[in-house]
């Protein structure tokens, strides 16, 4: 049984990281906590180099908190949990090549217990609902940049995960792709009630798609400060762009960030 | 270039070539350049005898279980070798030394252990032949990249899934890579180990012929060696493009 109850989906307390030990010890996340609500898109946002790409790790199971713990429906991680879904930002080698898109898709389903019929239905709808519906059976390597990056997002969506990950997916994608991109998840969570974690450097993106922004400080991490960015939904890239509130979070974001570089 | 001319030119440029040995190999200048057409009459003979044919056969059974087994063994321990870094530290100096050993080196111990049968053979074949296989394999394990890796933890996939869909696919290129070089080794040591010690095979047969003086047949023996390294070597590129043909496009995508 799944606790679905009122608690957040997403629960880190006060983890940290330490590469290394004794004088060549690298602290790398100082202390972090934060919660991610049900239903949630909230982007972690950070400078370059502030350990953004070791937290998703820690949050992901891959990797192991020097102290503090991370919980997922109440209960600590041990490993890769079951029902979470990770989009890289390198979608080019997080795409098997040797596999068609639709290959690609039904990989992780394939440990599920459901019907095969069931597992490429899932697949290809998931692909429908990147646009990638006429793309299923070319490989990977023939789809541009922004398409491949749709198709690891289909197969997230297809996993039906309980939390998605994603680790600045668009930072490798030209700018209009990116916008594209962006919507493309906002619709999808909107649609699909995702819950969703997005990792980005980059402000103007994290004001744009989150329900709340998180903001880390420079190494080693700590989070700086909680906003909630109560723009109206659904967002579009020039209304909620031009937005004069819009104009104020961003701005906050930035000084937040910039305080601490000084 | 055309598609015609292409063709012209490939298959032109070998005839050319048969057809200038034909001609000074009947100038007849040397009794141990004997004409090409009595060499071609001997392959034939080799073919068409019930005796030789069977040598060929058992020729190529000796160096297919070689190349079979040194693939099994060298994809097992090169997946193995790639996955634990510490295997690999603690083995890979042993290797090194071993696949230091000149096989051929290593004939008398092998006919002192396991006779002139073809148990010693087919060892020797697959002791040569493993190297290539075992080293490329777990170069390839071991250089998946590390977001494929990370993909496949972070989805759960099965390990079963990891080794088929991932590691082995992923390594493939690698793996096709010593093979070739296996192929090759695996047809010298076969006529090695046949010219040292057996009584049927090509390489016993190539043998026999030139301590006999039968000129032609040794030169038929060298022609008939030849053309099966050829086809052997087509065999596998032909399965190679089947396989790897999402690597070879995939590169060409990115050119």
């Amino acid at each position: 049984m799944k606790d679905v109850g009122a608690g957040p989906v997403l629960s880190v307390r006060d983890i940290s990281k330490t590469y290394g030990e004794g004088a060549t010890a690298v602290e790398a996340i100082g202390s972090i906590s934060l919660d991610v609500r049900r239903g949630e898109l909230v982007c972690v946002v950070g400078p370059s180099g502030c350990g953004k790409t070791t937290l998703l790790r820690m949050l992901s199971g891959l990797l192991r908190p020097t102290s503090g713990e991370v919980l997922l429906n109440g209960r600590p991680l041990e490993g890769t949990p079951e029902s979470l879904a990770l989009v890289f930002q390198d979608y080019s080698r997080s795409l098997y090549p040797w596999m068609t898109v639709q290959k690609n898709v039904e990989l992780p389903l394939r440990r599920l217990a459901m019907p095969r019929a069931e597992k490429s239905e899932k697949a290809a709808h998931a692909l429908a609902s990147v646009g990638l519906a006429d793309s299923a059976h070319l490989y990977p390597w023939q789809l541009s940049g922004g398409m491949q990056q749709r198709a690891a997002i289909a197969r997230a969506l297809a996993y039906s995960p309980e939390i998605l990950l994603m680790d600045e997916p668009f930072a490798a994608v030209d700018a209009q792709t990116r916008g594209e991109l962006e919507d493309l998840v906002l619709n999808l969570q909107a649609e699909y009630g995702m819950t969703v974690l997005f990792v980005t450097h980059d402000i103007d993106e994290s004001v744009y798609m989150g329900d709340r922004v998180v903001v880390l400080s420079s190494r080693p991490t700590t989070v700086l400060q909680n906003i909630d960015v109560a723009l109206p939904k659904p967002r579009h890239q020039l209304d909620t762009k031009s937005l004069p509130e819009f104009a104020e979070l961003r701005g906050h974001v930035y000084e937040r960030m910039h305080d601490v570089r000084i | 270039m055309t598609r015609r001319t292409r063709l012209l030119l490939e298959f032109g440029s070998p005839l050319l070539v048969l057809a200038a040995v034909a001609v000074i190999s009947n100038l007849k200048l040397s009794y141990y350049f004997p004409p090409l057409q009595s060499v071609f009459a001997d392959f034939v003979g080799i073919w068409a005898e019930e005796q030789t044919r069977a040598g060929v056969w058992s020729s190529l059974v000796r160096l297919f279980q070689g190349l079979l087994l040194a693939t099994g063994i060298g994809v097992i321990g090169g997946v193995l070798l790639g996955l634990s870094r510490t295997a690999s530290a603690m083995l890979m100096p042993i290797f090194d030394f071993l696949r230091c050993i000149p096989a051929t080196a290593l004939i008398p111990a092998s006919i002192l252990a396991l006779g002139i049968g073809d148990a010693s053979k087919v060892l020797l074949i697959t002791l040569v032949c493993l190297w290539p296989v075992l080293l490329n394999t777990m170069d390839g394990v071991a250089g998946v990249e590390p977001v494929a890796i990370a993909t496949s933890r972070a989805y759960r996939i099965r390990p079963g899934d990891r080794l088929f869909r991932i590691l082995l696919p992923a390594a493939s290129p690698r793996i096709f890579s010593g093979m070739r070089t296996s192929m090759a080794l695996a047809l010298i040591m076969t006529v090695v180990t046949e010219m040292v010690a057996a009584t049927d095979g090509l390489g016993a047969f190539t043998l026999a012929a030139q301590r006999s003086f039968d000129i032609t047949g040794m030169w038929a023996g060298i022609l008939t060696l030849s053309i099966l390294g050829y086809l052997l070597n087509l065999a596998l590129a032909g399965i190679e493009h089947r396989l790897l043909h999402w690597y070879r496009r995939s590169r060409e995508e990115r050119t």
